[in-house]
This record gives C-alpha cells, sequence and structure tokens, in this order.
C-alpha cells in the first residue's frame, strides 16, 4: 500500500504542477513506482510539464465514469518504467468528479504504486476537495511574496479541516540575492509565519523555465540547481536527512561590502 | 561618499528592509484570516471572559460584545463589557 500526497497552494501560479512533476520523477528516478495525477479538471497542464501530452486517449473523467479502466487511462513516462501519469480531462468542469469517486480511485492506485502524487488545482473550491480527498499527506507549495504566504496560510487550516494534519512546505522560486539585501523574505521568516515543517527551498532558476518547455523535468538535470533542490526533497520524503542548500548565507565578502556600505541594505 | 560614513556610523538610513514590512503585513493579516477562518472561535472566546470574570463580578452577558479590531498598524482584541455588580470581598 503506498502513500498518497497532494500538492497544493492555494494561490495560483506558485509552482504545484512543476512541483508535482519534479518530485514524482525525482522518486521514480530513485526506483520507486510513483503515479502523478492530474487533478486541475478543465485545465489540464502536468502532462505538458512531463512531455507527455501527445500519448492522451483517456482522462481521470473517464475512468470515473467508467468509460475505461484506469490502467487504460494511465499513460507510462518516457523516461522511467514506473513513472505513470493520470490526466485531467481538458473539456469537462471541476464537478464532473466528487470527492468519494476520487477518494476511491486513490485508493485503488495506492494499491499498485508507493507514491501517488497528486497536482491539485488552484482555489478552495470543489477541486481542492477533490484533490485532498483521498490524499494521507499535503505539500504545501508557496513562494516568498505576502500573497502567496497567506493564501498557504489559508490552505494549511482547510486541509485541517479535511482531516490532513501537519503538511509540509515546499518554498519555491526563492531570490537569494534579493533575500541577502532584505529584499524577500527568507525561509526562517515564513517558517515562522506559518509555523509549518519545511521540506525543501527551490531557489528560482532560469533552468526550470528551459527544463519545462523541453517537458523535461529539472530534477533530471544534474546541473540545475532547482533540480538539485527537487532531488533533496525527494530524498527527505524517503526519511533521509538531507541538509538544506546554503543559499541565503551572506559570504565574508558580502558581510564586508555591506558593513561599509556597498551593496544592499543594512 | 556621505552615505556610506553615515550608514558605517550606523545613523543615516533607518528604513526598514522591505522583507521586515511584508513579514509585519503577513503577521496583522493573518491574525484577522485566522480569526475568521473560525466563527466559531469569538463566541468561545466570550464564553471563557464570562466564566473568568464572573468570579469577581456580576455581567451582563446580554449585551457583551467581543471583536477583533484592526487599524493600519495593530489588531487589537476589543471588549465590551458591562458589569452589573462587583462582588464584595469576602
Amino acid at each position: 500500500m503506498g502513500k498518497a500526497i497532494v500538492i497544493t497552494s492555494g494561490k495560483g501560479g506558485v509552482g504545484k504542477t512543476t512541483a508535482a512533476a519534479n518530485i514524482g520523477t525525482g522518486l521514480a528516478q530513485i526506483g520507486k513506482k510513483v503515479c502523478l495525477v492530474d487533478a486541475d479538471i478543465g485545465l489540464r497542464n502536468l502532462d505538458v510539464v512531463m512531455g507527455l501530452e501527445n500519448r492522451i486517449v483517456y482522462d481521470l473523467i473517464d475512468v470515473v465514469e467508467g468509460y475505461c479502466r484506469v490502467r487504460q487511462a494511465m499513460i507510462k513516462d518516457k523516461r522511467f518504467d514506473t513513472l505513470y501519469l493520470l490526466p485531467a480531462a481538458q473539456t469537462r468542469e471541476k464537478d464532473a468528479v466528487n470527492p468519494d469517486q476520487m477518494g476511491k480511485l486513490i485508493t485503488e492506485l495506492k494499491q499498485d504504486f508507493d507514491y501517488v502524487i497528486i497536482d491539485c488545482p488552484a482555489g478552495i473550491e470543489q477541486g481542492f476537495k477533490n484533490a485532498t480527498s483521498g490524499a494521507d499527506m499535503a505539500i504545501v507549495v508557496t513562494t516568498p511574496e505576502v500573497s502567496a504566504v497567506r493564501d498557504a496560510d489559508r490552505i494549511v487550516g482547510l486541509l485541517e479541516a479535511q482531516e490532513l494534519y501537519d503538511p509540509y512546505l515546499v518554498i519555491n522560486r526563492l531570490r537569494p540575492d534579493m533575500v541577502r539585501k532584505g529584499d524577500m523574505m527568507n525561509t526562517e521568516d515564513m517558517i515562522d509565519i506559518l509555523a509549518i515543517r519545511l521540506l525543501g527551498v527551490v531557489p528560482d532558476d532560469e533552468s526550470i523555465i528551459v527544463s519545462t518547455n523541453r517537458g523535461e523535468p529539472a530534477v533530471l538535470d544534474k546541473r540545475s540547481q532547482s533540480g538539485q533542490a527537487f532531488r533533496n526533497i525527494v530524498r527527505r520524503l524517503e526519511g533521509v536527512e538531507v541538509p538544506f542548500m546554503h543559499l541565503e548565507n551572506n559570504s565574508m565578502v558580502q558581510r564586508f561590502m555591506r558593513l561599509i556600505g556597498i551593496g544592499g541594505k543594512s | 561618499m556621505l552615505e556610506w560614513l553615515a550608514r558605517l556610523l550606523g545613523s543615516g538610513d533607518h528604513s526598514k528592509d522591505s522583507k521586515d514590512m511584508a513579514k509585519e503585513r503577513l503577521r496583522l493579516v493573518l491574525v484577522q484570516d485566522r480569526a475568521l477562518l473560525s466563527p466559531g472561535l469569538l463566541e468561545k472566546l466570550k464564553e471563557d471572559i464570562v466564566e473568568v470574570l464572573s468570579k469577581y463580578m456580576e455581567i451582563d452577558e446580554q449585551s457583551l460584545e467581543v471583536n477583533l479590531d484592526s487599524s493600519d498598524e495593530s489588531v487589537a482584541l476589543v471588549a465590551n463589557i458591562p458589569v452589573k455588580s462587583v462582588k464584595r470581598r469576602i
């Protein structure tokens, strides 16, 4: 029996789908059996981020409505034999499936996979309830902005209402240069405010855009810093203690420059 | 030149880092958000206040008002508690 993890955020555009693709691919990379589930009915995107958009025949709603078996709708990844994607329907609405049906589907998938990674839609309505139903744990993604952290806090409360306690936090798109200047909240600030456990910090990285262009998750790119951050996240999910990357620390030179008033506010 | 001398001496520009402003604003807005999240919370708080104060005085529970008020810089718990009578000390 595997574990179902929902990736959520409340606010749109903070990198839920990117996180789902990278965490799922990263887990497959270390040999785990993984099924990625796109729960964003009507706005499907996990397929393009994974580079699997041309292989879709059936989707999640077809499975729920009984037009096909779940095995027929799952798409096998190009790179890993143990990685599958269950795509969302693109031309249907969020209420085409209900939390009960989703719960059953996820339970069924957990029989065959080590991890079921659910990509949650933005918002707190039906789509959120669908995506969280059947999940065993949650990962909340935020960026170092007031609006995203506020929504993350709300999501933590709503997850509790769904009996998903003690979620993990992933801070995405951190810019170390701005943190050093005091122009972006640092990891400590956000943990302090949200009071939840940290799973990882992903630096803002151009390679994410390049890898999304190609449909190749950055976690596969050995040289990518964000890829490294996702590889660390995957190992932490597996229970390995991995030290956090030094993204925010000041070097001696920078501290000296600041002391004499060059480069950044005090 | 003068600017960095001023900074070196610790005077001059005392404006907050923008991240501190972000954190402060978040802290305030979350006080309200979290209170709004559970509507039963204020009711529970009222009951507890009545329980504690009743040890010392008789309170008009019907006209008790408890609210979270926010201004630009802070959030305050404002309670208006009409007292009917104060107990005699024994």
